[in-house]
């Protein structure tokens, strides 16, 4: 037995270094966030100097990676889902320059948004994009991932996405690895000096090679590791799994083996001939997805329903948030295990809430003192730790959206007339997706007064470095606020009453004022005073 | 052989810690195993939960069927009743006695301990501060927990401690010490009670 027991995304991680990895970009997002710290920890990575910086955000990790492809060598780019919302613009147009050193585009989603906005499937964006889709189920597939994923990439000269999700992104089990590794590839340019040059008239012979290459994609997915058909005699029910899903059906099966025919599905565009087989020799199928129903939809067909398909559609399975195997097993008809103990009503959830000491409670209570005079609901804020400042004991902010949000929402309510707005962001989220939002808000001399809640780190994630600390302040200046708008406040209790005051004078201010209120994160320092730093 | 672990507490009381000499200790016996970490938010003050899973044939589900864990292992005694639906019939519940309040709505903790006491399977309520206090080591709390919990794990003492040493090595040779010492006493503990 292997003793190598990684969570699935340092298998995936470990997997890259193994299979060539010359290059990994990524900005930091629950539950994708450990690919990176993994290669960052690793002295194998170190040893090679495979790149293993934080981006800024997902867009400009996606643009790195996609020219470290061009230039020849295997790289790797890793977000959560939302990320690539973010990335979308160079994960769309990256599908029509394809790839040339071997690309993946890792996104892991959050079903049932354990700690995300949405629960979106990334793999809509991937049969959007057109490109092959891996899907592993388990902790060694993600591990053998990246050898095969660099040489799909490489053969057909397309990026690979590859969709995980929350539970095998944090989930450890025993890994094989394997002996030799991949050596990275060598410095070396694409045949074609116009590959990626999407002007229309290059774009469309691109897309027209794309389309054509969906035929070899899809018998792709059909050879697959990741795919499996497994017949069984009992055919009133064929069952279809996509990813982890397929644990959640074996779990009811100690002994290994289903009496239905299963149809496991770890690639896409799927393999329709394999799909095609099942649904021909069952009398009803049932579909397991991790996710939104992607392939459910696709078989249940419209307007004439195909009445033998059943999953999330139809109220077998319900419509939204993780599968487990209970609900697997109350799907299959079996009989489940029954809780025999249950938990007292008055058992009560311990909300998240902002550490003790956290310096966004300080910057919060001298907001609130400053906006006493003004009427409610004028904070907009972002994503990061302080998006708890909605919950007690302060009610402080009316709105968490998306990366930069804040900026152009309080920019938009000022513009509508709600003056003063005011938006609350993080140095990390601002530097993210909050700078061109200011710059659009300093042209229209818009009346919003950003607060950056500087705590030099990317927090809610554990702690990662800011792109832009001890810069902050010059890059609003560069954005054009005026310096005299531009106002810094330490975060403590003993400050309050002129924080307070500060913050007054800007909201009271008819142009864009930024108030950086900066502290180190009460987490990262309490972690380099033990290291001793 | 199977055995399935809820394993619960509050950020910061040493949940994973456990997890990982566990998970050393079984990976050092040759069996498969599953963890699946709790991440992100809930991190902050939040209640942290682990489904930890062992066996000698390989494991498909990374999380455990309600009504099949063999036993929750809590350091908060709120945090153990929360997974109670998790447990098997025959399961075992081993938890700290001591309460974790840091919600202005905790609930009284008399009525806690005596919905422990009453549950249906058998409850092991471990009271580590006074071991921990006498050993000088406030941190080891998760030690005496999963001490008192070694006696049902299919693990045996001598397994977990050299997990420890594996896990703590970094951190010198007294706070291993300290460590295995907590482990032990916790042990001694529910040998005590079942005696």
């Amino acid at each position: 037995m292997e003793k190598f027991v990684p969570l699935g995304n340092e298998a995936l991680a470990q997997g890259a270094l193994d299979a060539g990895l010359t290059g990994l970009y990524a900005y930091p997002g629950t539950p994708s966030t450990e690919v990176m710290e993994y290669i960052q920890r690793s002295p194998q990575a170190a040893e090679r100097g495979v790149h293993r910086r934080w981006s800024t955000n997902e867009k400009t990790a996606l643009e790195s990676a996609l020219g470290m492809s061009y230039a020849g060598k295997r790289s790797m780019v890793c977000m959560k889902h939302v990320g690539l919302n973010v990335a979308a613009d160079p994960f769309m147009n990256a599908a029509i320059t394809g790839a040339h050193g071997g690309l993946i585009v890792m996104s892991a989603d959050d079903p049932s948004m354990h700690s995300s906005q949405n629960e979106q499937d990334s793999r809509f964006y991937g049969q959007f994009a057109l490109v092959p889709i891996l899907e592993p189920s388990n902790q060694q597939e993600a591990y053998d991932l990246p050898y095969y994923a660099f040489e799909l990439s490489e053969k057909y000269g397309v990026p690979v996405l590859c969709r995980m999700t929350t539970r095998l992104c944090h989930s450890r089990a025993n890994v094989i690895t394997r002996d030799s590794v991949v050596p990275e590839n060598e410095l070396n340019l694409p045949a074609n000096p116009t590959q990626f040059v999407l002007m229309p008239a290059i774009s469309r012979r691109n897309y027209a090679r794309l389309l054509d290459q969906q035929v070899d994609f899809e018998a792709e997915s059909e050879a697959s590791y990741l795919t499996r058909y497994e017949d069984g005699d009992d055919k009133r029910l064929g069952i279809i799994t996509c990813g982890l899903a397929y644990n959640y059906l074996m779990e009811n099966f100690p002994d290994g083996t289903c009496p239905h025919p299963v149809l496991k599905i770890g690639q896409y565009p799927l393999p329709r001939r394999l799909v095609a087989k099942l649904i021909d020799s069952c009398d009803t199928v049932l579909i397991l997805e991790e996710g939104m129903p992607l392939v459910e939809e696709q078989l249940r067909g419209f307007p004439h329903e195909a009445e033998n398909v059943c999953g999330r559609l139809d109220g077998t399975l319900p419509r939204t948030g993780e599968l487990n195997p209970t609900l697997v097993a109350k799907a299959l008809g079996l009989n489940v295990a029954e809780p025999s103990l249950f938990a007292p009503e008055f058992v009560v959830n311990r909300p998240p809430k902002l550490c003790d000491g956290c310096p966004h409670g300080d910057t919060f209570r001298a907001l609130l003192e400053a906006l006493e005079q003004y009427s409610k609901g004028r904070v907009f804020s972002d994503i990061g730790c302080y998006t708890l400042g909605v919950l007690p004991p302060y009610n402080a902010v009316n709105s968490c959206v998306d990366m930069g949000a804040s900026i152009t929402m309080a920019k938009g309510a000022a513009d509508g007339g709600l003056v003063p707005a005011v938006a609350v962001i993080g140095d990390s989220t601002f530097t993210h997706s909050g700078m061109t939002g200011l710059l659009d808000a300093v042209n229209a001399q818009s009346p919003i007064t950003v607060m950056i809640m500087d705590n030099r780190a990317t927090a809610m994630t554990g702690g990662q470095p800011s792109a832009g600390t001890d810069r902050l302040d010059t890059i609003v200046a560069g954005l054009g606020v005026k310096p005299e708008h531009i106002r810094m406040i330490t975060p403590l209790p003993r400050r309050h009453a002129e924080n307070a005051a500060v913050i007054a004078e800007e909201l009271a201010y008819d142009g864009v004022s930024v108030v950086i209120a900066e502290r180190e994160c009460i987490e990262t320092a309490k972690r380099k005073r033990r290291a001793g730093k | 052989m199977k055995y399935d672990i809820i394993l619960a507490g509050v950020g910061g009381q040493g949940v994973l810690s456990i997890a990982a000499i566990i998970g050393i200790a079984a990976v050092e016996r040759g069996l498969y195993l599953k963890q699946a970490e709790v991440h992100g938010l809930s991190q902050r003050g939040g209640e942290v939960q682990s489904h930890l899973r062992l066996s000698d044939q390989p494991i498909y589900s990374d999380l455990i069927p309600e009504g099949t864990a063999d036993m929750v292992l809590s350091m908060e005694p709120m945090e153990a009743l929360r997974y109670v639906s998790f447990l098997s019939p025959t399961g075992v519940i081993v938890t700290e006695r001591q309460a974790f309040i840091n919600i202005p709505n905790y609930p009284d903790i008399d009525r806690i301990i005596d919905a422990l006491d009453n549950m249906a399977a058998r409850t092991v309520l471990v009271d580590s501060e006074p071991i921990t206090q006498e050993l000088r080591a406030p941190r080891a709390s998760n030690m005496v927990l999963l001490g008192a919990a070694s006696a049902f794990l299919p693990l045996a003492l001598p397994e977990l401690e050299a997990a420890i040493n594996i896990i703590f090595a970094r951190k010198g040779e007294q706070v291993v010490s300290r460590n295995i010492e907590a482990l032990r006493r916790g042990c001694a503990f529910t040998e005590a009670q079942a005696g």
